[in-house]
């Protein structure tokens, strides 16, 4: 029997993987097109929901006056963005550094961990706005108190994840750094480092989003009294003005300076994990 | 090959006893010999303490009573290890894997380079050094692991169930080529199975254990010489030999019984 001469000349074409490979394409342009065309039309409705019926800008402010508060405040929002974003970003910092160098602590010796977790979790179930007060009071720099507010949110989701992940070699591993003979530091930087990397990151990209709420509140609670602090304290500002315009600009901005923090995180932990971690694995099929 | 009973001893287990909390006698009243070249099956039910064994002679634990006794003394590179489960760092490369044991001694990665890329030759992965261990199949991750635990020339290496949790076609595959490994760098292995056919294939010696005390119960000898090709797994001597081996597995699950 010859299979062969049965055989078709023309290249063979799967539909079922063709149409995968067509539907792949699609996916990846309306990925970004889509979300795009639904905010263009939601500020086509808003503008003409605004100017048919005639809303007073106290009420709502239509977008060609945000943008034009945009522009027109810039001389006014840019310095009070420079001082968020240095807020939340030293934040992020101070707890990134404050949150691994206490879940290193608490691996390295149980009775750190014993004595002093619990007091983290008071600290972190204690609402922010409830311990703002009392620091606007001690701390006599307002910018400083803020910090402490931003800090102790973003501070827990680091230390609770990377906590966690330092813990989470595998066993066998373990074991065999012992059989091989590996110091405390060893397996710290060889094995509980790397296994804690993924939890570590994860908790970078929640603790990034708090810094900034942190931030947020801390500035409504403590750039109250005067001390114009941040675009938070702009935007409250504006309100008591009936300033509309520029309250939505700050909150534009608010906006925009959290999904930079959310994009620089992702793109941080895709960077370090790519290579390995199953999270980052783009899968073939 | 040395004839085994010519064969100097390499480490001596006597008496030993280990006991777990809550009064599991893992293992009672064991007496082993380990020589130099010996190709050693612990085969037995599971429970039967052949993992215990292992732990003990690695120092991950110690018996209860009884004394382990490196003849010689033990050197800090006279051990590798296998786990049932390749156990690999998934953050690192192939060649990174493979150079672990020279890292926790505090060697330069330069001046072992030869060494590595010699072990990862041996399991046919010299072409992988910089893949990570999620590129790999089963079958190769097994191999780096055994490439890890022969990469110092180790005196004796220990393997748990390495090859269980495989296909059959790999197993019959890493079985030859652990053989052509042992002969090229000329290491004693003590090898937990539960699989006759497979200790009977590897081993020059099984020991066959029962469980509920763990102790040793018999003691066979595979007389066929090295090397053994796949024909070996047909050969009537083959067949007599798992027979004696299975008879011998069949008293210690009865005794367990």
């Amino acid at each position: 029997m010859t299979i062969a001469d049965d055989a078709p000349l023309a290249p063979v074409v799967d539909e079922e993987e063709a149409a995968r490979a067509r539907r792949d394409r699609i996916n990846r342009i309306a990925k970004w097109t889509l979300p795009s065309l639904v905010m263009v039309f939601s500020i086509l409705a808003w503008h003409l929901y605004v100017t048919i019926n005639d809303i007073p800008h106290y009420i709502l402010p239509g977008p060609m006056l945000v943008a034009q508060s945009i522009i027109d405040d810039w001389g006014l929002l840019w310095p009070a963005m420079l001082t968020t974003t240095r807020l939340t970003v030293l934040a992020l910092l101070f707890a990134i550094l404050g949150g691994v160098a206490l879940a290193v602590a608490f691996t390295q010796s149980r009775w750190a961990e014993m004595s002093f977790f619990p007091y983290a979790v008071i600290l972190q179930v204690t609402p922010v706005v409830a311990i703002a007060p009392l620091l606007q009071i001690y701390v006599e720099s307002a910018f400083l108190a803020a910090l402490l507010c931003a800090w102790i949110v973003a501070f827990f989701p680091i230390l609770s994840n990377t906590t966690i992940g330092l813990k989470s070699a595998d066993h066998n591993l373990e074991d065999l750094f012992t059989i091989y003979g590996a110091t405390r530091w060893q397996r710290l930087r060889y094995l509980a480092a790397p296994s804690a990397l993924p939890y570590f990151l994860g908790g970078l990209k929640i603790a990034g989003g708090l810094a900034l709420i942190g931030a947020v509140v801390a500035e409504f609670v403590i750039g109250r009294a005067g001390t114009g602090l941040g675009l938070a304290s702009t935007l409250l500002e504006a309100s008591y003005r009936f300033n509309f315009g520029r309250l939505y600009a700050a909150l534009i901005l608010i906006s925009t300076m959290g999904i930079v923090i959310f994009a620089i995180t992702s793109l941080i932990s895709h960077l370090a994990l790519r290579k390995w971690h199953e999270s980052a694995l783009n899968r073939d099929t | 090959m040395t004839p085994i009973a010519q064969r100097p001893p390499l480490l001596t287990m006597s008496h030993i006893e280990k006991t777990f909390s809550g009064d599991v006698v893992a293992l009672k009243d064991m007496n082993l010999t380990v020589n130099e070249g010996d190709f050693l099956s612990l085969l037995g039910p599971s429970g039967c303490g052949k993992s215990t064994v292992l732990r003990l002679i690695s120092d991950l634990m110690h018996p209860t009573r009884g004394k382990i006794n490196w003849v010689g003394g033990q050197g800090s590179d006279d051990l590798g290890v296998v786990f049932q489960e390749p156990t690999l760092m998934p953050w690192a490369t192939v060649a990174q894997n493979v150079f672990l044991p020279f890292r926790l001694k505090g060697v330069s990665y330069a001046s072992v380079r030869d060494d590595i890329f010699e072990a990862l030759k041996l399991v046919g992965l010299e072409n992988f050094q910089a893949a990570y261990p999620r590129e790999l199949s089963g079958g190769m991750k097994m191999r780096v692991s055994i490439a890890r635990a022969m990469v110092t020339k180790p005196r004796l290496i220990l393997m748990d169930e390495p090859f269980a949790a495989l296909d059959e076609i790999t197993r019959f595959k890493l079985n030859n080529d652990l053989l052509e490994l042992k002969a090229a760098i000329d290491c004693t292995v003590i090898f937990v199975t539960h699989s006759v056919f497979e200790s009977v294939f590897l081993s020059d010696r099984i020991v066959v254990m029962a469980a509920r005390p763990g102790r040793v119960i018999h003691e066979l000898e595979v007389d066929t010489p090295y090397p053994r090709h796949e024909d070996f797994r047909t050969s009537a001597e083959y067949a007599a030999h798992t027979r004696a081996a299975s008879e011998a597995l069949g008293e210690a699950i009865g005794v367990a019984a």
